[in-house]
């Protein structure tokens, strides 16, 4: 997918504009952290649980050439083919040999993070193969040529009517504004394609060593119709979701689903392995895993690595007062967010999006929800260690904090300026004792008020009072 | 070297240590996160929960009582009276119940599916339903409605104990494992949650026993 993180100033600003977009960020509130809260409330021992998610992948992490090993010997034992791909490019090649392989026209697809770094729909769609998205908000998302704003709910930021507009304008029907109706329409809409299609391509939740297994989570259904019907199953996963067996599995779905959307448990968890039996009458004939690994084995044995245990669920960007302001778009990538602030520089370049570690108050709301304990504040931090490291911060900005630290080694100066400053403010202060508008600080002053100071600085003050 | 050794290659010069982790002998025991608390009444907490999670829950006392139990939620509700279902299920008398099942898998434009379930998961209210040449995976998924018939005697606590119980009966995985926690919903739309997306309109239910 291509990168806009470098304009993440301009499109924040965008978006704090955007009067739709805001309506619509409004429900994260008691769809996502309400509900979150109520569902981990259910779970009496949640803090050993968290402490065991955490381990589990910890664990995954730090062995995962071994693991990633072991899956393979399984899911190949089972008749699976696995490919492992370094970059986004690998991964789409790989999928077009595998459709010409097998002569694929239509594939249809069950939503995955993965295959939207790599750009996948509009590369298979240049080669011919036809692609339908089928997860309901990606498809809504194919319908309108925009990237998804969230990892879980990919268009938090349509309203009804906008879809409405959507269908009316692609489906050739009367339009619909109730949402059952809507989903009712989809429903009918897509159902052919699934019959139709040759290939079915999704991502995974997790892949199991210790059965070869791909694990996926959905709602809907698309996920399980994707890959039980057509012939060809294609399943993309990045390399860090190993995890070691069925009840490692078993831990982590106790706390993605109520993480990610507060409900106890996914309507839908598929463990996929193997192709179809001899005797069987649904199931593909030929299964595919795509191992991508496109910069994450670079993370390990560096800052980042806690990074790796990420399980995808969206709950800190839920909780992000950043994300909650100006959505998922201006991130610029696939992924928003303060996962996304981190794994965007780590995947395209800390110098393709030095803006995203900086769009933090370090609150640590992420911290404290991530369900593997990533500490996300400091992995920030760390970010923004290495811009300054590697001179990548703004000339002027540069130059300001080389002033300041300058006038900072030397107090005669830096008491000079300060009891310059303090005059200045306390004048334009005048008769209110408020400052509506500092020249210069504009950005600042827009929403807020600063109390005019006194005009003499702390250290006149305190040597007049010890003086006395 | 092909992408296969060239990912392997950082990964392990990443790890820094020449002794491999027993990563074998931590697959095989298995070790269980921990559990929630789950006390008294298995079987009806699985079916609280899965009434909570929008499924339809219903008793019967034996196998036999199922078709017509079945045949008043279909006609309480006008809905289609044939249907597929899986081939362990066809012997029990719906015919005479006026309902009429092929033994097959399901087509695009079956309305209904009747299958078993491996295992009930009374923590969250799921059934667990394994793919095979007789329980083909379609039956529970194409159709608008699904039946599902459960022994209680197969409602087990956790996720980890089907777990158990699959490899004790069966050994192996098989191809697909699918745990099923009511009717195919989405809330994609304005963050409305909207029960029957792709998957069934509704989810019946019987445990028999």
């Amino acid at each position: 997918m291509e990168v806009t993180a470098m304009h993440f100033r301009r499109n924040a600003a965008e978006k704090l504009n955007d009067d739709r977009l805001q309506q619509a960020l409004k429900k994260l509130q008691s769809r996502f952290v309400d509900s979150r809260a109520t569902a981990l409330a259910e779970l009496p021992n949640f803090p050993e649980i968290r402490e065991a998610a955490a381990a589990i992948r910890q664990r995954a992490i730090e062995n995962l050439d071994a693991y990633l090993l072991r899956f393979e010997r399984e899911a190949t034992a089972r008749g699976a083919v696995v490919h492992w791909a370094e970059d986004i490019e690998d991964a789409n090649r790989l999928v077009v040999e595998i459709a010409r392989r097998h002569g694929v026209r239509k594939a249809v697809k069950s939503k995955s993070m993965v295959t939207e770094e790599c750009g996948l729909n509009d590369y298979l769609a240049s080669v011919g193969v036809e692609v339908l998205e089928t997860d309901l908000g990606e498809y809504i998302l194919q319908l309108a040529h925009e990237p998804p704003s969230h990892i879980v709910a990919p268009v938090v930021h349509k309203s009804k009517e906008e879809i409405a507009d959507l269908f009316e304008a692609r489906h050739r029907r009367p339009r619909n504004t109730g949402i059952a109706a809507m989903c009712r329409e989809a429903r009918e809409v897509l159902r052919p394609g699934f019959l139709a299609a040759d290939m079915g391509i999704s991502g995974a939740n997790f892949i199991v060593a210790e059965t070869g297994s791909v694990l996926i989570v959905t709602n809907e259904g698309n996920g399980r119709l994707t890959t039980t019907l057509p012939r060809v199953h294609v399943a993309i996963t990045g390399i860090e979701k190993v995890v070691p067996t069925l009840e490692d599995a078993s831990t982590l779905l106790r706390l993605l689903p109520r993480s990610a959307t507060g409900q106890s448990i996914t309507n839908y968890v598929s463990i996929l392995t193997g192709v179809r039996g001899k005797d069987e009458a649904d199931g593909p004939e030929h299964f595919h895993i795509i191992l991508l690994d496109n910069g994450r084995s670079r993370l390990l044995g560096t800052e980042l690595q806690p990074m790796l245990r990420c399980i995808r669920c969206g709950a800190c960007m839920n909780h992000c007062p950043v994300y909650q302001n100006i959505g998922g778009h201006a991130y610029g990538w696939v992924y928003p967010g303060p996962m996304g602030s981190v794994l965007t520089p780590a995947f395209v370049g800390l110098e393709n999006a030095i803006d995203l570690p900086n769009a933090s108050t370090f609150c640590g709301a992420c911290a404290d929800v991530c369900p593997v304990k990533i500490p996300l504040p400091d992995l920030l931090r760390h970010l923004r260690r290495r811009q300054v490291e590697r001179h990548l911060r703004p000339r002027s900005e540069r130059a300001a904090l080389r002033l300041w630290s300058w006038a900072a080694r030397h107090p005669a100066v830096y008491a000079l300026l300060t009891r310059a400053a303090a005059r200045l403010l306390h004048r334009l202060g005048g008769k209110k004792k408020y400052l509506r508008h500092i020249p210069g600080a504009s950005g600042w002053t827009r929403g807020r008020d600063m109390p005019a100071p006194s005009g003499r600085t702390f250290r006149e003050l305190y040597q007049s009072r010890n003086s006395k | 070297m092909s992408a296969r050794d060239r990912i392997l290659a950082r990964i392990g010069k990443a790890h820094n240590s020449g002794i491999a982790a027993d990563v074998d002998g931590e697959i095989r025991r298995r070790q269980r996160g921990p559990l929630p608390p789950l006390a008294g009444d298995l079987v009806k907490r699985f079916g609280e929960r899965a009434a909570n999670l929008a499924s339809d829950v219903a008793q019967a006392h034996t196998i036999t009582e199922v078709p017509d139990l079945v045949a008043r939620y279909l006609r309480e509700r006008q809905l289609p009276m044939q249907g597929v279902c899986w081939p362990a299920l066809a012997p029990y008398g719906w015919p005479a119940a006026g309902i009429g099942l092929e033994a097959r898998a399901a087509r695009g434009d079956d309305m209904l599916g009747v299958t078993g379930a491996f295992a009930g998961i009374a923590e969250t209210g799921t059934l667990m339903l394994l793919s095979g040449p007789e329980t083909p995976a379609t039956v529970s998924l194409l159709p608008e409605t699904h039946v599902a018939v459960i022994e209680s005697t197969r409602i087990v606590a956790t996720m980890e104990q089907a777990w158990d119980r699959l490899r004790a009966e069966r050994g192996a995985l098989p191809r697909a494992v699918n745990f099923v926690s009511g009717p195919s919903r989405t809330a994609d739309i304005e963050q409305t949650v909207t029960l029957g997306a792709h998957g069934p309109y509704r989810v019946l239910i019987v445990i028999v026993g």
